[in-house]
């Protein structure tokens, strides 16, 4: 497991050997600074836990600070832990691209964009009630039917319904890394990935 | 939007020497296609009506008519696919997408060409 913060830049398309058209997104990962490192011994598991972004001091409060100083950095607006890093790590080291495979499939985790108050249709990717005609009206984008009348005489919990969509955290698997660019901090993943452009965005690998 | 350049920059392939050209004029599109495992060039000459985009997503559009019915094609412009363009005719017009081509036929559908 290697992992790193990162911000997402945007998305472009690039051309393959083949003359393929790829869509892929950019995003600016690293380099990030070991804050605390967890043992089994100390903590009940190993785990590294990595910052990554500037912030100001006076937006720090004094208990971060604190966790800041011992480490030995500067304030970190994100601060994030990954499970099992492979390799030896000191609070205060920097962590960068270098830990992540060119040739490999990484995961990327991020806050989806919010949609607000969405129909079934949208959010669940329901058909809607199909028919203009037989005898349907102005229900195009309709739930339909919510289950069986007198037998159960209620609505199931966790019956699919409109609602607030979107702005929740996503991952997605398995997207290939077309290439990293270590001097400016970029790596370039094929696909789509959560969240606006200038999210902060998680890469495992 | 800088770093974008930055990972465009570096899958870029050198690049062809295109003519410049915009739109109103008419172009003829040496295009590549594959059939199999064998090779053949396709030529496509039209009207340009846009170009969109920019860096390694840039498009144009070129419209002609066929058997009377109108084509429009839009090709990448940095496509490893297009083997050459050829210039054929410099137009006058206006405006940068000239979509009003559209709904115009025959005499009115000419555009005026530009005397270099």
């Amino acid at each position: 497991m290697a992992g790193l913060i990162g911000k997402k830049i945007g998305m472009t398309s690039v051309f393959s050997v083949e003359g393929k058209n790829i869509p892929c997104t950019v995003i600016e990962a690293g380099p990030c600074v070991v804050t605390q490192v967890k043992t089994a011994k100390t903590d009940g598991y190993d785990a590294v836990q990595l910052g990554f972004s500037e912030k100001k001091e006076k937006h720090t409060t004094k208990p971060e600070m604190g966790h800041f100083k011992k480490a030995g950095t500067t304030p970190k607006s994100h601060v994030v832990e990954f499970r099992d890093a492979e390799g030896e790590f000191k609070p205060g080291d920097q962590v960068t691209l270098s830990v992540i495979n060119e040739e490999g499939w990484v995961d990327v985790c991020g806050i989806s964009k919010g949609k607000g108050f969405q129909g079934v249709v949208k959010r669940y990717n329901f058909h809607g009630v199909g028919d203009a005609t037989h005898g349907q009206k102005d229900r195009l984008r309709a739930p339909g039917s919510l289950g069986a009348s007198s037998y159960p005489s209620r609505v199931f919990k966790g019956m699919r319904m409109a609602g607030r969509m979107g702005g929740e955290r996503k991952t997605i698997q398995n997207l290939k890394v077309l290439k990293i660019i270590p001097e400016s901090n970029v790596i370039v993943v094929k696909g789509s990935i959560p969240g606006c452009k200038g999210s902060t965005v998680i890469i495992n690998q | 939007m800088d770093l974008i350049k930055v990972a465009e920059n570096a899958f870029a392939v050198e690049k062809k020497d295109l003519p410049n050209f915009g739109a109103g004029d008419t172009i003829t599109v040496h295009y590549k296609i594959k059939e199999g495992s064998k090779e053949r060039i396709q030529d496509y000459r039209g009207v340009v009506l846009q170009i969109k985009g920019e860096g390694t997503k840039k498009t144009f559009t070129v419209r002609k008519i066929s058997n009377n019915i109108g084509v429009e094609r839009i090709f990448p412009m940095f496509s490893p696919f297009i083997d050459s363009i050829e210039l054929n005719k410099k137009g006058v017009v206006r405006r940068k997408r000239i979509f009003y081509l559209r709904k115009l036929t025959g005499k009115k559908a000419r555009i005026k060409e530009k005397r270099i």
